[in-house]
This record gives C-alpha cells, sequence and structure tokens, in this order.
C-alpha cells in the first residue's frame, strides 16, 4: 500500500465526488420515519453518528472498543506482525491494559498513558529485568505523557498534571500535580496526546467535539502552554483531532496527524500529517477536510483555499495517531529525519483499513513523497488482533510500539541488535 | 436507598444459599448475580439489569469496570473485586448464553411507542445497537431490558454521572431532552 501525496490527487478528488453523490443518493432514498414528529430532534452535537448515511451497511458499522484486559505475553500475536527483511520485533513489555502514548525518562524509564482505564504506567529497568509499575491512578482518561528535565507530565481528558523528579520516586510516587485545567471536557476527541516542543513548551491538542460539528473558540485547535501551566497560546485552527506530533529535527517545524471526519464515504476523506509553518494557521475543519474536499454541510460559502492544506495523506479512516521523526542511526538511512507513524486503523470502513505503523518518506520541501509500512498484520480478515497507537525512539535507536488493543509495547529494531539492552 | 437495603438482603441469602467457593462451577457461583439480577438473568428488581443474552464483549468491559472501580456501584464494585481476569472473561460468557429478556406481555401504548420509536431512529440508536436492539461486541443488547433500568442509565449517561468505557454514549445523549429518556426508554423495553 503506498499513498502518494501529489499522483493520485485527481483520482481522490474523483472518488470524493463519487461519495458525495451516493451519499447524496442513499439519503434521498432513505425512507422517511414512519412517525416521525416535527420534534424530532437533530443529532447531539458530539455524536459519531452526525451524517451517517441510513444504509444497513452503514448501520453495521460501529467504533470498535479494546478487550479492556491486556493480553498474556504468549497471547501477543507476534506471529502475525510482520516487519520487512533486516527488522525485527520483539515484545518490550506487555500488561498495560489500554497502552496508549509513550515517553522517555532521562534515565530510561519508559512511561504509558491509557485511555478507557485511569492508570499511568512505567516500564522500568531494573537490575536486568524489565517491570511494568502502575505509577498513577484514579485519572480521567490520562492518554497523554511526556517528559522533560526530571518531570513527567500527564494529560488526563480535561487536565494536566505534573510529577517532579518521576524516575526517583518509582517505587512510592507522589500525587501528580495539576498545572492547567482551563480546557473542555468533552468526551468526544477529549483525550489527549502531550508533547513538549524545541521551544520549552508543552502542546496540548482540543479536538472538535464531536464527528463533524462547528466548534466554538475553544476546540478545534492545538495550544502550546509554559512547563509551569501558563501562557497558554493557541497556535493552530481547525484540527479535527490529532492525537500524535513533533518536531521535524531538520526544519524544527511541528507536524501533526489529524484524523478525518466520518460517514462521508468509505474511502474519503483521508486522514492528514499536517505541518504548522507559523502560528495561528488553520487547518480547515470542519469546512475543508483532505485540503480538497469541501465539507457537503459547512463547507459552502467556504473554498478549501482559505487553508494550510495536509503535507500528506493518510488513508480513509486510517486513524493516524502517534508520530514521531526518527533520528537513531540503527535503521536504514532512508529512514533518517523522517516520520513514523502508527494507523490505528479504521472504524467506518466496511474494509477496515490502517492497522499498521508506517514510514512517510518527505520529499526536500518537507511534503509527503510516498508511505512505506514498516510493522503490519494488525488487521487479519478485517478483524483487529492488535491496535498501534503510538511510537517512540529508544536511545539505542529501535522503536517502541504501543498496542492498546492488548495492552502491550512491541521494540522494532533493526541489524543485528536484535533484543533490547537490559 | 431501599433498593441498596432489597440488594444487599438479597446478596446475604444469596451467600447463605450458595457458597461462593471459586472451585465451585460458574453456574453454582452464578446463582449469586441471580439473587439480583433475578432467574437466568431475567431481572425482576427494580433498577437492575437483566444479563440473559448480553454481548458477551460488553459484559465482559463492565464486569472489568466494576472490579477497577471506573464504573461505580458498591454491590457490584464488592462482588467483582476479588475476580481475576478469567473469572471476568467466564462470567461474561456465561451470560451471553443466557436466554435473552423476552417483550413484555402488553404492546405497549402506541402513542408512546411511536414517540420512542421516532426518538431512536433519529438518534440513530440502531446504527451500533443494531436495528433490533440485540447489539454487537462492545456495543450492549438493550431489547426487552428493564424500563426503570434504562431510564436511570440514560440519565446517567446524559449528566456524565456514568462513564461509559469510552464517550460515546456520553456523546450521544448531549441533545436527548431529559424530558425524552422515558419515551426511548418504555419503546425499547417494550421492543418486538
Amino acid at each position: 500500500m503506498r499513498i502518494s501525496s501529489s499522483a493520485p490527487r485527481s483520482l481522490l478528488l474523483a472518488g470524493a465526488f463519487i461519495g458525495v453523490l451516493s451519499y447524496g443518493a442513499a439519503a434521498q432514498t432513505a425512507s422517511p420515519p414512519a412517525a416521525a414528529p416535527a420534534a424530532a430532534p437533530a443529532l447531539p452535537p458530539g455524536s459519531p453518528l452526525i451524517g451517517r448515511p441510513d444504509s444497513e451497511a452503514a448501520a453495521k458499522l460501529a467504533p470498535v472498543a479494546a478487550p479492556p484486559i491486556a493480553a498474556a505475553p504468549d497471547k501477543l500475536p507476534m506471529d502475525k506482525l510482520k516487519v520487512p527483511a533486516g527488522f525485527h520485533l520483539e515484545v518490550y513489555a506487555a500488561g498495560m491494559p489500554n497502552a496508549r502514548e509513550m515517553a522517555l525518562g532521562d534515565k530510561g524509564t519508559v512511561f504509558v498513558g491509557s485511555r478507557t482505564v485511569d492508570k499511568v504506567y512505567a516500564i522500568i529497568n531494573k537490575d536486568g529485568k524489565r517491570e511494568v509499575k502502575v505509577i498513577a491512578s484514579g485519572l480521567y482518561r490520562p492518554n497523554g505523557v511526556a517528559f522533560k528535565n526530571g518531570t513527567l507530565y500527564i494529560a488526563e481528558l480535561s487536565k494536566v498534571s505534573k510529577i517532579e523528579n518521576i524516575e526517583d520516586h518509582l517505587d512510592n510516587p507522589p500525587k501528580p500535580t495539576v498545572i492547567y485545567d482551563n480546557l473542555p471536557k468533552d468526551e468526544a476527541h477529549g483525550w489527549k496526546f502531550i508533547a513538549v516542543g524545541p521551544d520549552n513548551k508543552l502542546y496540548v491538542p482540543v479536538g472538535q467535539p464531536g464527528n463533524n460539528v462547528l466548534h466554538d473558540k475553544d476546540h478545534g485547535q492545538i495550544r502550546r502552554i509554559n512547563l509551569d501551566g501558563t501562557g497558554a497560546e493557541v497556535i493552530a485552527l481547525g484540527v479535527r483531532n490529532t492525537v500524535g506530533f513533533d518536531w521535524n529535527p531538520l526544519t524544527k517545524q511541528l507536524y501533526f496527524t489529524d484524523n478525518g471526519r466520518d460517514w462521508l464515504s468509505e474511502d474519503v476523506p483521508n486522514d492528514k500529517l499536517n505541518r504548522l509553518t507559523k502560528v495561528g494557521e488553520d487547518f480547515g475543519a470542519p469546512y475543508c477536510y483532505q485540503g480538497n474536499i469541501p465539507d457537503p454541510e459547512f463547507g459552502w460559502g467556504h473554498s478549501c483555499s482559505e487553508f494550510t492544506p495536509p503535507v500528506g495523506l493518510m488513508g480513509p479512516h486510517a486513524a493516524a495517531l502517534g508520530m514521531r521523526f526518527y533520528t537513531g542511526k540503527m535503521f536504514p538511512a532512508s529512514f533518517k529525519d523522517q516520520p513514523i507513524i502508527a494507523r490505528h486503523g479504521s472504524w467506518n470502513r466496511t474494509h477496515k483499513f490502517g492497522g499498521d505503523v508506517v514510514v512517510a518518506h518527505l520529499n526536500k520541501d518537507g511534503t509527503v513523497k510516498n508511505i512505506e509500512p514498516i510493522v503490519t498484520g494488525f488487521l487479519q480478515d478485517n478483524k483487529y488482533v492488535g491496535r498501534p497507537v503510538d511510537v517512540m525512539q529508544l536511545k539505542d535507536g529501535s522503536m517502541l510500539i504501543s498496542d492498546d488493543w492488548n495492552g502491550a509495547v512491541y521494540r522494532l529494531s533493526h541489524g543485528k541488535s536484535k533484543v533490547a539492552a537490559q | 436507598m431501599r433498593r441498596i437495603t432489597t440488594i444487599i438482603a438479597a446478596l446475604g441469602l444469596a451467600s447463605l444459599a450458595g457458597s461462593v467457593d471459586a472451585a465451585d462451577t460458574i453456574e453454582q457461583r452464578a446463582v449469586q448475580c441471580f439473587a439480583c439480577h433475578g432467574e437466568n438473568g431475567q431481572s425482576e428488581m427494580e433498577n437492575t439489569p437483566s444479563l440473559g443474552g448480553q454481548q458477551a464483549p460488553y459484559a465482559l468491559i463492565q464486569l472489568f469496570m466494576f472490579r477497577e472501580k471506573l464504573r461505580t456501584f458498591e454491590p457490584m464494585n464488592e462482588m467483582t473485586k476479588s475476580f481475576t481476569d478469567d473469572d471476568l472473561q467466564k462470567f461474561s460468557d456465561f451470560l451471553s448464553k443466557l436466554p435473552k429478556p423476552q417483550p413484555p406481555a402488553d404492546a405497549g401504548d402506541p402513542a408512546r411507542m411511536q414517540r420512542g420509536l421516532a426518538l431512536a431512529r433519529a438518534n440513530r440508536c440502531n446504527s451500533c445497537h443494531n436495528p433490533d436492539f440485540s447489539g454487537k461486541e462492545n456495543v450492549p443488547r438493550l431489547a426487552n431490558q428493564r424500563e426503570d433500568y434504562l431510564n436511570k442509565t440514560l440519565s446517567e449517561y446524559k449528566d456524565n454521572t456514568r462513564h461509559g468505557y469510552d464517550g460515546t454514549m456520553a456523546d450521544v445523549m448531549g441533545s436527548v431532552t431529559k424530558e425524552q429518556i422515558p419515551d426511548l426508554a418504555y419503546y425499547i423495553s417494550h421492543y418486538r
């Protein structure tokens, strides 16, 4: 599977056109509800069903939930996950229900957030063994973790907190201290990926509060705050939902994944890889998707040319989530300074798409040249056996991959150093 | 409060009636569940759901959430606190194989049924819960669930006092008004 960002644009447009046509046709032929009273309510603003066509095939699709219990290490789908020749994939740690974003401590501790449970985990290297510990619990959707200068930052649904000198207190960590909570409390796209930028600020996204909604000034954006929680500033607008970002090591520009809306069609819109070149850019949601499809509802009166186009398309409903630039030396030279992206995989598509980890090779101008899968097989016979959420490089140049379906973290390495240094 | 007292009394009876030894068969252990949730999971107790025919992945998620106190209801938190992952799995599989609840004998008040149907359609409950409300995977069976329990649950999702495993129901209930919940619950409980 290769997606080029330039060549098939016309194809994609054609696909969009057909998609919109068939969507309209479905809406017209659907029989009106037999007894719908005049006061039948519209769908709530946050509903994932907004825009769902009334067809039998569409009614078969529903958000997929990960099993609540982490898979036992010997039940992980290692025989199904495939990597290219020269690469090697191993289990790094297991037993962390709903493992999501990862952050690396200065002393080698790997911190892992979660979304459907209330915990933050630490994978600790101790006496030649790796051990998983719960270092915080009782949190509400603590998806996001970031580490800077000894401090762990944790992003829950509507607040950001910190634990200082965390690696010195792994056995008895203090409760996190809230540094910022001026955030909406919406469930839809309320969970957060966070990261500290080269400007030493913490980047905190606020997704749109629903599938396809006209959001207010507090949503659909990325903010940055000082590490003490002060100085909040909105730096990107029109962001539907980003669950992964990093800074290009060459240009220091922020790149972020952004998930496209549901229910427009099977094949469009694509998720996006965006690039912020100046503070305050608008990336189009909910008016324009994937840079070239005006939203059938909100696009009227707008043109896609008003908005910053993506640097790459990540596939329909692919749920491109965690993204980090590869800066190590272990992988082949073609990976150097290229973004590696976890595609969690679709639910809003009859034939599921994604469920892999890919590298997006960039052109000299920083746009995506092509997308090359590196770990595949999370999707088997249209069902998930795992779902990758985040990627994170270790100091030796290997890459960790979190999997919220199995509650595990894998390590992807290349060449001779097949097994992680303990 | 009356409900809690009833439940605690029922639990007391259940523990008198059968032991809770983990070595017991799942059928023996389920006697405790049936004390409140009714014989074969067909609840006759106020505000207490029928469990028969529930989707196993959904039941597993709920049992897990009770054990982890991600969903708060003291009798259930207490009941599941010593459950192993294997117990959670066994119970959810067991519940899914019990008979599903049957529609009540009366067909329901036509006006309320029509209002409920319109609401269910407008909010597209059928997309995830299936047109016959049988549910699928992590999405629960709703058909012929107890009306009072549906009322309670929809209200709790509405004011976010019940946190879903993910946020879907909190979003869906965003614009369903409090006044509409009774008709929706009535319709789904009488669905046939």
